[in-house]
């Protein structure tokens, strides 16, 4: 008599996929269904009307959708590009310290430590056009006598959000990226040195490639939860003022949550998870690239 | 001028250029998160002075003091917060982390058609954001009586963390030798002896570093805990910054010690863990 026997494998992972179905696909699936229904919080039997792709058709046509989502991928694109560009920067800098490297290190990791709902009320704080710190240092050094109204305007609310998001996160570019440099062979680089290469080429041509898997794994972990700048939105100006800075998670918080229409605010919520879903994807594939050209895949 | 000196010369500006984008670069990092530690140990009169008071005259404790008082300061019962932080927190990483050992163990040690596809599904389920996740979960969690308490928001972050510590615990299984459980095996353990006290102990400072991971990301949660929690009972620290604000005013000296107050251990955990960390991203991902 022969007992069919589960897979170890398949045991072993079950707990992982039992709690990510229970806690993450049934309220999804919950979630596309609510999408197509016109349901509110304040009335359960709007949730059994069907109404079909009504919800999307709105968001689709919706001016202030398209808004924001133009604005969450150009402060996605921005941010992590600014973010890979700057920990490259600053990985190099600390790379080429002899004496007091690891102290340098342990700094670096200080703003990883921050909660981002923290983050956004310092630079909250930080950018306030009365008492804010930045305001206060250009007016005591005499560089403007006006208030620059840093979180009110559209375009320098940005900016500031943007600043936040980068301070909270670039050094886990730089961590990642120093990570790499260590695992840089010395001998293709003497040799290049030896040919006649200037710095540049040899870090154009040897060094970065090396270290481009590890940049990848950097934007896939950042990727993956790139959504908690919705921490710092939120606290920073939540989508404000008069939506000048407002995001697909801003929208759909308030959409949800204070207006109450859960099924438009799950629609919209959709596209968003489709959107982290691409960026996660794209990068785990560039990831398998760079893996192969370096012969480390496997 | 000869070759030489200015050979010399150029070196030393260099050095001197580095040092000072190093020391422009480290400023622009502790800064701000030094200037939150400093406005705590001021009166919140000196935080909105105007014009600003840049060096500080009355360091004090007060906030502190107000904070662990009976009622906390401003009535924000900051020591429920932090019990309830640390409740959920330790919870759900103790249980995320033995289910991430399962799972890693899986995908270092088994080969199966399909790996990459399961892989990355359970990646994905990280990168739902938190804000469009918590919209079905609060429904769901209305309905099952789970909203506004400890065990509801233990699951959320169990589930949360799940994908990273299999991703990290799958990159510290990868760096112990194969052959050193096989061995075990052939001088008589069962593969169950054989990982505990064989492969286990060789990755423990590995898992230990994904726990601490776990843990500051529950820790720190906000979106999803601001919808999925209502009262003191359940409520954590980062939803806690927001009752020191008002409508209008913002109590900021407050703000700041709950801020250091939640800040230390993550400090002093990250500072246990830091280099362990990297190791396990970094092998995780390359060699996966």
């Amino acid at each position: 008599m022969t007992r069919f026997r589960l897979p170890t494998w398949f045991v072993l992972l079950l707990p992982a996929i039992i709690v990510l179905v229970a806690v993450v696909l049934i309220p999804l699936v919950l979630s596309l269904y609510s999408s197509f229904t016109p349901y509110r919080l304040t009335r359960p039997e709007s949730l059994y009307k069907w109404i079909g792709t009504f919800n999307y058709e709105k968001a689709v046509k919706s001016a202030h959708f398209w808004a924001a989502f133009g604005r969450t991928v150009l402060l996605l694109t921005i941010a992590l590009n600014l973010e890979m560009l700057m920990g490259l920067g600053l990985a190099l800098l600390v790379n080429r310290v002899t004496y007091g490297q690891r102290a340098l290190r342990t700094l670096m990791m200080f703003p990883m430590m921050f909660s981002p709902v923290l983050v956004g009320f310092q630079f909250k704080f930080i950018f306030n056009d009365n008492v804010g710190l930045v305001n206060n240092a250009l007016q005591s050094l005499g560089l403007t006598d006006v208030a620059i109204p840093w979180l009110v305007d559209g375009k320098l609310a940005f900016m500031s959000i943007l600043a936040a998001e980068m301070w909270s996160s670039t050094s886990v570019f730089a961590i990642l990226i120093l990570a790499g440099l260590f695992a840089v062979p010395r001998d293709p680089i003497e040799a290049a040195k030896v040919d006649g290469c200037t710095p540049w080429q040899s870090f154009r041509h040897i060094t970065l490639p090396y270290i481009m898997p590890f940049i990848y794994i950097a934007l896939a972990i950042r990727s993956l939860d790139v959504a908690r700048a919705y921490d710092i939105v939120q606290i920073m100006t939540n989508g404000g003022p008069a939506r000048r800075t407002e995001l697909l998670w801003t929208m759909i918080g308030r959409t949800g949550y204070v207006d109450a229409k859960m099924g438009y605010a799950n629609a919209m919520g959709y596209i968003s998870i489709f959107l982290a879903i691409f960026f996660t994807i794209y990068f785990f594939r560039k990831l398998n690239a760079a893996r192969t050209e370096l012969g480390m895949a496997g | 001028m000869n070759e030489n000196l200015i050979h010399r010369l150029k070196g030393h500006v260099l050095k001197v250029l580095h040092l000072f984008a190093l020391f422009i670069a480290m400023s622009i990092i502790c800064i701000p998160g030094l200037w939150v530690v400093l406005n705590s140990f001021r009166p919140t009169v000196e935080i909105m002075a105007k014009p600003p008071v840049w060096i500080p005259n009355d360091l004090s404790l007060d906030h502190y003091r107000a904070m662990f008082g009976a009622a906390g300061e401003g009535g924000v019962p900051v020591l429920q917060y932090f019990t309830n932080s640390l409740i959920i927190s330790l919870t759900s990483t103790i249980i995320a982390i033995l289910v991430g050992m399962a799972g890693g163990y899986a995908f270092a040690r088994f080969k199966f058609r399909g790996k990459a596809g399961i892989f990355i599904g359970i990646m994905i389920t990280r990168a739902v954001p938190g804000v469009s996740l918590s919209l079905p979960l609060f429904i769901v969690m209305a309905k099952t009586g789970l909203i506004d308490t400890h065990l509801g928001l233990i699951l959320v972050y169990i589930a949360l963390n799940v994908p990273f510590t299999i991703w990290l615990i799958d990159g510290f299984f990868r760096q112990v030798p194969v052959d050193l459980a096989e061995a075990a095996e052939i001088d008589g353990c069962t593969r169950w002896q054989a990982f505990w006290k064989v492969e286990f102990p060789v990755a423990r400072a590995g898992i230990a570093s994904a726990g601490i991971f776990a843990f500051l990301t529950s820790w720190n949660e906000y979106a999803l805990a601001s919808q999925l929690t209502r009262s003191t009972f359940s409520k954590t620290m980062p939803v806690g910054l927001r009752d020191f604000t008002s409508e209008f005013t913002i109590n900021w000296g407050g703000m700041c010690a709950l801020a250091v107050l939640m800040i230390i251990p993550a400090l002093i955990l990250t500072f246990i863990v830091q280099k362990h960390l990297i190791s396990g991203l970094t092998f995780g991902g390359v060699k996966g």
